[in-house]
C-alpha cells in the first residue's frame, strides 16, 4: 500500500469542546436480510461484536457495528483490516443476497470530546436530530444532516462522540463544528 | 413634551447612565431603557414619517405592536433598517437614525403628499395603472419612486454571526407573562419537559404594571418567585429575549433569540434561531390594545393607554404633562391612575360608554380625575404634536362641546388577544360579542397528525380577562398540555387572585359614532401605511368586500407591523360599511413570523466559507496550489484549466488539449459518480435502467450506456463495468451521482421491491485519474506494478485490477477524448500520492494536467455528447444519433414506451449534427439557426412580403436548430460546434444562418459531429 492520507490529517481544535479528525477508519457498507440467522451470525462472527438492532451501535475497540437502516449496517474496523473483512464477509455470506463494500476512503471521521452536554449542544446547532440524552443515549447512532450535508454520529461514551461524513466535505464539516463550538456561544439547554 | 420623571421606573437602573445618538444628536438614557423610552425621556416625540404621506409619526406603543417608531440602527457593517424602537434595548453607544424622511425628520419635503391625500385614495396603486395612461411614466413613476420605501438596505456585509439551534421538547410555552409562567409551572409540575420563551428581557408581562395581586402578593413578587421556582426544576428551560416567531405543522416552531442586540459583540452569535420540535405548544402571547379611530389620532403624542402606563411605570418617563385619556373600556382607567400617581395631570377622562360606573371609574373619580361618560374625541389638533383635544358627544357627529389643552392622548379601544401563533397552523377564531374581540375557538384548534390539538392558548391569548380568569385558564391549559404529552396532571391548584368586578366594554369603531367624512378622512387605522377610515369605506364601496381584498387594495395591515393595531379596527369599519356582522367579515390570514426576524438568523451559519458546502477531491489542494481556474460542477469545484503565470485561461485550455493529443494529459476525474449495483437481479435491473443491454456484458468488460426518464428523455450516461457475475459498477456524470443513486433506489423501493438488488454509492471511495494521450501507456508502465497494460491484455473497453506502482488500482481502458487512455481508480486516501507519482512518471513526456474545458473540447472533437449540453430534459437518445445504444431486442426499459410516441418519432425532430463555420470562427453558444439569409431576404423584399419567408404566425423568423456545444478546436485550428437541427442528418453540407445578438449573421455548414479520428484509430492502439 502506498502513502495513505485522511481528509484532514491531524486537524485538532478546542472551543467549547475539542474537535479532532480521527484519521482513517475502516468502514464497510453491508446490506442484507437481517431476519436471516446466517446473516446475523456471520456478521457477528466476522466483526467480533454483537449484532446491532434498530438505531444501535455496538463497539469493541476499533471494531463496531452501526445500524443504518432495516437492511444496512456500517461495519467499523481498523483501516488496514477493511479489505480483509470485506472478503471475509463476502465469503461467509456467499450464496445469499448481500452487498459488502469498502467505503473507508469515502469518509472522514471526527471525534468530539469534552463535556457531554457541550457536545450535544454543538451537534444541535447543526443537526435536527433529537439530541437529548434520553433520545440519543450512548450506544445509539443517528443518521442525520449537519447543516447542508449528510452525517452520522454516535456517543462512544458520555464524553466522546464520533461523527462520520463524506470525505469531500470534511473541511466544510470541520468549519461547521468549530464555528458551533465557539467559546461564548454556549446555549445551556441540555 | 415627554420627559424623564424624577423618580420611578421599575425596569431602569438610574445609576447606569447610557449615551446614544438619534439623528446625530447625543442623548442619555439608563440601563433597562428601550430606545423608545429613552427617546421619550429626551423629549423626542417625533420619530419617523409615514410611508405614503410622510406624516410626522410618534411612538404609539411600548412593544412588538409598534407601527411608527422604526429606526435604522448602527452604521456600515452593523446597519439595520426598520428596527422597532420599542423592542430595542438601549446600550451605551447605540446609534439610531429615523427613516423615510428627506431632507430631515423635522422638515420633510414629502409631506406635501399629505396635501395631495385626496389624489392618493384607496387602491391608488392599482388605479394609476389604468388611467390616465401618460401619468404613469411622467408623474407616478418619478413621484412614487421618490417617496416610496421604508429604510435603506445595508450597504456593507454584516459584521455579525448567527446560528441555529434544534431543540426537541415536550412542551413549548410562548410568552413569559403570568399566564405563560402559570401554564409552564402546571405542565412542569405534571412532569412534562418545558421550554418557556419570552420575547422581552423581563418576565411577568403586563401584570406588574397593571397592579395585579397573585397568591396575596404583588404580581412582581409572585413573578420573581415563580421564575425562581421554575429555574430550579430540572425539566424546565427558560429563555428571555426569545420570541415565538412561528408555529408550523407537526409541532414545529421557530423561536427567535436575540443574544447580543442589547450588548453588541461581533465574536458571538447575534441572533439564534431555535427550531423547536414540540409535542405540544402553549401560546400565552397576551393581548394587544386597539387604538380608537378619531380625527388626528396619528399626531405624535397620541398613544395607546397601556403604553403610556408602561412608560410611566416601567421607565419613569412621562409621555406628556397633560394627558387626556379616552376609552371604551375599564382598562384605560389604570393609565389615568398611574399618571396621577406619578404626579402628572389628567385634565379629563373621556369614556365613550353611556355611563362610567365600574370600580375603576369610581377609583378614578376618587383620585380626583374628571370622568366624562358618553363622550368622544371629535379631533385632536396641533402642529406636528398634540396641543388640543376637542371633545364631543360619542353618539353625535363631532360638534365639539369642549376643547381641552393637552400634549398627550392615551387611547384604548379595547384589547384583542394575540392569536397569531394560534392561527399560523389553522387554529380558528370566534367573535366574542361581550368582550368585543376575536378569540381562539378551542373546539377548532390546529391539529397534528393524530387529529388532536397541538396548540393551546393560555391567559389573555385565550380571551380571558381579569387576573383570576387568566390564571385559571393558564393552569388548566398547562395541565391539559401535560396530559397530552403523556404525563399525569398535577394536583396543585392554580395561583389565586381576586375576581374583580368590571363594567363591560362598548364597541367603538368610529369616534364619534356618526363622524362626517372630513373627520373620518383624518382618522387613521394603519399608521405605517397611511390607511384611514375613509379608505376602507371607499374600498367597500368599490366592491372589495372580502377582507383579504380590502387589505391588498388599501394596504391595510401590509406594513412591517402586519396590522397588529389596525386589522381588527379595519375589518370592523369594513363590516360596518358592508352592513355585515364582524364575524361574517372575518380576519385576514395570520402568517409567520410574528414580528420580522433577521435574515442573518434565517441564514444561521450559512455565510462566508460555510455558505454552501464545496466538495473537494483528494487532489483538490494540488489544483489550488497550481493555479486552477475553478468551475463549479454540482457542489464540486473542478479545475476548468490550469493557466500558468501570464497565460490566459483560453491559452491554457488550448495548450492542455494540444499537449494531451500530442503526448499525455492528466485529468482528475474523481468526481464521476460510481455506483455499485449487486445482486441476483442486478442484470435485469440494469437492463431496465439503461437503454442498452447490460446483463450481457462479460465480466471484465466495459460498455457505454444511456439512462432515460420514464418520459423517454435522456437523463444520464456513463461507462458500466461488470465487476463479477452479480456485480456491476455504473459510472454516472459528476452532477448525476446522487440523483441517479436516488433514481435507482426509488425504482427498487417502490416498483421492483421484490428484485434482489443492492446499490451503494462509492463515488468518494476512489480518486479516479484519467491518463490520456498517446504516451499514457508509457507513463503508467513507468510506475511499474503488476497490471499488463498492453493492447492485447487490456484492449479498449476492458478493465483490470492490480498494482500500478505501489497503488491499489482498478484500470479502465476507456476514452472520452478519442486518445489512447486509461482511467485509474485508487482509494481516495492514496489519490494525492498517485497523482504526484503520475506527474513524476510523466515528466519526461511533458505530462500536462488538464481541466474540464480541455475535456469538453476533446470530447466535442470526437462528437461525444455531454449531458446538460446536448441534453436539456427534452432530448431523447434518438435525437443524438445514439440509436446504436438502444437495444431493439429488449422488451422494455425506462423510457421505451415514451420514445414510441408519435411526437418522439416525428422525422422533423431536431437532431444532432456537427457545425463548421464557413469562416472558421466560433459560433456563439446557444445560437439559433434559420434556413434563410435574412439580410438577403430583406434586401430582395422577400422577407418583408412574407412570401416564402420563414415567418411564424407572430411574424417572427422560424428557427430550425440551435447550437448545443461550441469551441475553438486547437487540434483543427478552427471553430467547431454541435447542434440540434431539424432533419439535421439528412441535410449534410447545407449551410445554416445563425443571427447573433450583435446583429451579424454567422454561416455554418452541417457536417458529421465526429471531427477527429472518425475511425477510432487513436484510441484503439
Amino acid at each position: 500500500m502506498s502513502e495513505v492520507v485522511s481528509a484532514m490529517p491531524r486537524a485538532e481544535t478546542a472551543g467549547t469542546i475539542t474537535i479532532r479528525e480521527a484519521g482513517l477508519r475502516g468502514m464497510i457498507t453491508l446490506r442484507g436480510d437481517f431476519s436471516g440467522s446466517t446473516f446475523r451470525e456471520a456478521v457477528s462472527r466476522v466483526t467480533g461484536v454483537e449484532f446491532s438492532e434498530q438505531r444501535r451501535v455496538a463497539l469493541s475497540g476499533e471494531r463496531g457495528l452501526c445500524w443504518m437502516s432495516p437492511d444496512e449496517l456500517l461495519v467499523l474496523v481498523s483501516y488496514s483490516d477493511a479489505g480483509r473483512v470485506v472478503e471475509d464477509l463476502s465469503s461467509s455470506l456467499d450464496g445469499q443476497h448481500h452487498l459488502a463494500v469498502d467505503v473507508s476512503d469515502a469518509r472522514a471521521v471526527f471525534r468530539l470530546e469534552g463535556d457531554g452536554t457541550a457536545i450535544r449542544e454543538v451537534l444541535a446547532k447543526l443537526s435536527p436530530a433529537d439530541l437529548r440524552k434520553a433520545a440519543l443515549p450512548v450506544g445509539e447512532v443517528r443518521r442525520t444532516r449537519l447543516a447542508q450535508v449528510p452525517a452520522a454520529f454516535w456517543f462512544a461514551d458520555d464524553r466522546c462522540a464520533e461523527l462520520v461524513c463524506f470525505r469531500s466535505v470534511a473541511d466544510y464539516v470541520w468549519g461547521l463544528l468549530t464555528d458551533a463550538a465557539t467559546v461564548g456561544s454556549e446555549v445551556g439547554h441540555f | 413634551m415627554s420627559r424623564r420623571l424624577p423618580k420611578g421606573g421599575r425596569l431602569i437602573d438610574r445609576s447606569q447612565a447610557q449615551s446614544f445618538t438619534f439623528n446625530g444628536r447625543t442623548m442619555r438614557g439608563y440601563q433597562g431603557d428601550t430606545l423608545a423610552s429613552a427617546l421619550l425621556g429626551n423629549g423626542q416625540m417625533l420619530v419617523g414619517r409615514s410611508f405614503k404621506y410622510h406624516r410626522p409619526r410618534g411612538i404609539v406603543a411600548s412593544g412588538a405592536e409598534e407601527p411608527n417608531a422604526l429606526v435604522n440602527l448602527g452604521t456600515d457593517k452593523t446597519s439595520e433598517p426598520n428596527a422597532r424602537a420599542t423592542t430595542t434595548e438601549l446600550f451605551d453607544g447605540l446609534v439610531a437614525e429615523s427613516q423615510n424622511h428627506w431632507p430631515s425628520l423635522e422638515f420633510d419635503i414629502g409631506e406635501v403628499n399629505a396635501k395631495l391625500a385626496r389624489f392618493l385614495p384607496a387602491g391608488f396603486y392599482y388605479k394609476m395603472f389604468l388611467w390616465p395612461r401618460g401619468f404613469w411614466k411622467h408623474v407616478y413613476e418619478p413621484f412614487i419612486r421618490q417617496s416610496a420605501g421604508l429604510g435603506r438596505p445595508p450597504s456593507h456585509r454584516d459584521a455579525d454571526r448567527y446560528e441555529h439551534f434544534h431543540a426537541t421538547v415536550d412542551v413549548l410555552v410562548v410568552g413569559g407573562g403570568i399566564a405563560g409562567l402559570t401554564a409552564a409551572k402546571a405542565a412542569a409540575d405534571s412532569g412534562a419537559e418545558v421550554l418557556l420563551v419570552e420575547q422581552t428581557a423581563h418576565w411577568g408581562g403586563r401584570a406588574p404594571v397593571d397592579g395585579a395581586e397573585i397568591d396575596g402578593k404583588p404580581a412582581e413578587a409572585w413573578v420573581a418567585e415563580t421564575v425562581a421556582a421554575l429555574a430550579e426544576m430540572p425539566n424546565v428551560r427558560l429563555r428571555t429575549r426569545a420570541m415565538g416567531a412561528g408555529v408550523y405543522d407537526h409541532g414545529y416552531a421557530l423561536v427567535y433569540e436575540r443574544l447580543t442586540d442589547h450588548a453588541p459583540d461581533h465574536s458571538l452569535p447575534r441572533h439564534r434561531l431555535w427550531k423547536v420540535r414540540a409535542g405540544q405548544i402553549v401560546t400565552a402571547t397576551g393581548a394587544i390594545e386597539r387604538p380608537l379611530a378619531f380625527a388626528g389620532n396619528d399626531l405624535p403624542g397620541v398613544m395607546l393607554a397601556s403604553a403610556v402606563r408602561d412608560y410611566v411605570v416601567n421607565f419613569g418617563v412621562a409621555p406628556g404633562q397633560r394627558t387626556v385619556v379616552v376609552t371604551n373600556n375599564d382598562d384605560a382607567y389604570r393609565t389615568a391612575l398611574a399618571l396621577k400617581d406619578a404626579g402628572l395631570a389628567v385634565p379629563v377622562l373621556v369614556d365613550a360608554r353611556g355611563e362610567a360606573s365600574g370600580p375603576l371609574a369610581e377609583g378614578a373619580r376618587a383620585a380626583g380625575i374628571r370622568v366624562t361618560p358618553g363622550r368622544g374625541i371629535a379631533k385632536v389638533t396641533g402642529k406636528g404634536k398634540v396641543s388640543a383635544v376637542h371633545i364631543c358627544l360619542q353618539s353625535g357627529e363631532g360638534g365639539a362641546i369642549e376643547e381641552v389643552e393637552a400634549d398627550c392622548v392615551a387611547m384604548s379601544g379595547g384589547w384583542s388577544p394575540a392569536v397569531h401563533l394560534w392561527s399560523h397552523c389553522g387554529g380558528k377564531l370566534i367573535w366574542d360579542e361581550e368582550e368585543v374581540f376575536f378569540r381562539p375557538d378551542p373546539s377548532r384548534p390546529p391539529t397534528g397528525a393524530d387529529g388532536e390539538a397541538f396548540v393551546r392558548t393560555a391567559g389573555s391569548a385565550s380571551g380571558a380577562v381579569g387576573t383570576s380568569e387568566i390564571l385559571d385558564d393558564a393552569h388548566e391549559v398547562g395541565k391539559a398540555t401535560a396530559k397530552a404529552v403523556g404525563t399525569s396532571a398535577t394536583r396543585r391548584a392554580a395561583p389565586k387572585a381576586d375576581t374583580a368586578a368590571r363594567q363591560p366594554i362598548a364597541p367603538v369603531w368610529n369616534m364619534p359614532e356618526n363622524a362626517p367624512y372630513d373627520l373620518k378622512a383624518k382618522s387613521w387605522l394603519d399608521y405605517q401605511n397611511d390607511v384611514k377610515v375613509t379608505d376602507v369605506e371607499l374600498a367597500a364601496r368599490e366592491g372589495f368586500e372580502s377582507v383579504e381584498h380590502t387589505k391588498r387594495y388599501t394596504t391595510l395591515g401590509m406594513a412591517t407591523d402586519q396590522g397588529k393595531l389596525s386589522n381588527i379596527n379595519g375589518l370592523a369599519i369594513l363590516a360596518g360599511q358592508l352592513g355585515q356582522d364582524i364575524p361574517n367579515v372575518g380576519t385576514t390570514t395570520f402568517r409567520p413570523p410574528y414580528t420580522p426576524i433577521s435574515m442573518g438568523a434565517i441564514a444561521g451559519e450559512a455565510r462566508g466559507a460555510l455558505f454552501q458546502p464545496v466538495r473537494k477531491t483528494p487532489i483538490h489542494d494540488w489544483h489550488e496550489d497550481n493555479g486552477a481556474h475553478w468551475e463549479p460542477v454540482g457542489h464540486w469545484r473542478r479545475p476548468y484549466a490550469f493557466p500558468k503565470d501570464g497565460e490566459s485561461v483560453h491559452d491554457a485550455v488550448m495548450r492542455e488539449v494540444t499537449a494531451t493529443r500530442n503526448s499525455v494529459g492528466l485529468l482528475d476525474a474523481s468526481t464521476l459518480g460510481k455506483l455499485i449495483v449487486k445482486g441476483p437481479d442486478a442484470g435485469k435491473f440494469l437492463d431496465m435502467l439503461y437503454t442498452n443491454m447490460m446483463s450481457s456484458l462479460p465480466v471484465g468488460k466495459c460498455r457505454y450506456g444511456l439512462m432515460c426518464t420514464e418520459n423517454g428523455f435522456l437523463t444520464d450516461d456513463g461507462v458500466v463495468a461488470r465487476l463479477s457475475e452479480d456485480t456491476w459498477l455504473c459510472h454516472t456524470t459528476t452532477g448525476g451521482a446522487d440523483r441517479i443513486h436516488a433514481h435507482m433506489e426509488e425504482w427498487l423501493q417502490t416498483e421492483w421491491w421484490d428484485w434482489q438488488v443492492y446499490v451503494a454509492n462509492v463515488t468518494e471511495q476512489y480518486a479516479q485519474i484519467g491518463v490520456v494521450g498517446p504516451k499514457s501507456r508509457e507513463v503508467l508502465a513507468a510506475l511499474g506494478g503488476d497490471v499488463d497494460l498492453s493492447q492485447e491484455a487490456l484492449p479498449f473497453m476492458q478493465w483490470a485490477e492490480g498494482k500500478i506502482g505501489a497503488f491499489d488500482a482498478r484500470v479502465f481502458r476507456i476514452s472520452f477524448s478519442g486518445e489512447l487512455s486509461y482511467e485509474v481508480a485508487v482509494p481516495a486516501s492514496q489519490g494525492r500520492a498517485f497523482w504526484d507519482a503520475l506527474l513524476a512518471a510523466g515528466e519526461a513526456h511533458g505530462i500536462t494536467p488538464y481541466g474540464t474545458e480541455a475535456l469538453h473540447i476533446m470530447r466535442a472533437e470526437k462528437g461525444f455528447i455531454m449531458i446538460g449540453d446536448e441534453t436539456d430534459g427534452t432530448v431523447i437518445p434518438q435525437d443524438l444519433g445514439l440509436s446504436w445504444a438502444i437495444s431493439k431486442k429488449k422488451e422494455d426499459y425506462l423510457g421505451k414506451r415514451a420514445q414510441e410516441r408519435e411526437y418522439m418519432r416525428d422525422p422533423l425532430r431536431w437532431q444532432l449534427v456537427g457545425l463548421e463555420t464557413l469562416d472558421g470562427s466560433v459560433l456563439p453558444d446557444g445560437a439559433y439557426a434559420v434556413d434563410t439569409d435574412l439580410d438577403q431576404a430583406r434586401d430582395s423584399g422577400e422577407y418583408a412580403a412574407g412570401k416564402e419567408a420563414p415567418l411564424n404566425g407572430n411574424g417572427q423568423v422560424m428557427t430550425c436548430g440551435r447550437v448545443t456545444s461550441t469551441y475553438h478546436s486547437p487540434t483543427l485550428g478552427r471553430g467547431i460546434a454541435m447542434g440540434l437541427v431539424e432533419r439535421g442528418p439528412d441535410r449534410m453540407s447545407e449551410v445554416l444562418y445563425f443571427p447573433t445578438v450583435d446583429g451579424s449573421v454567422v454561416q455554418a455548414r452541417i457536417v458529421t459531429p465526429v471531427f477527429y479520428d472518425p475511425d477510432g484509430e487513436k484510441q484503439n492502439v
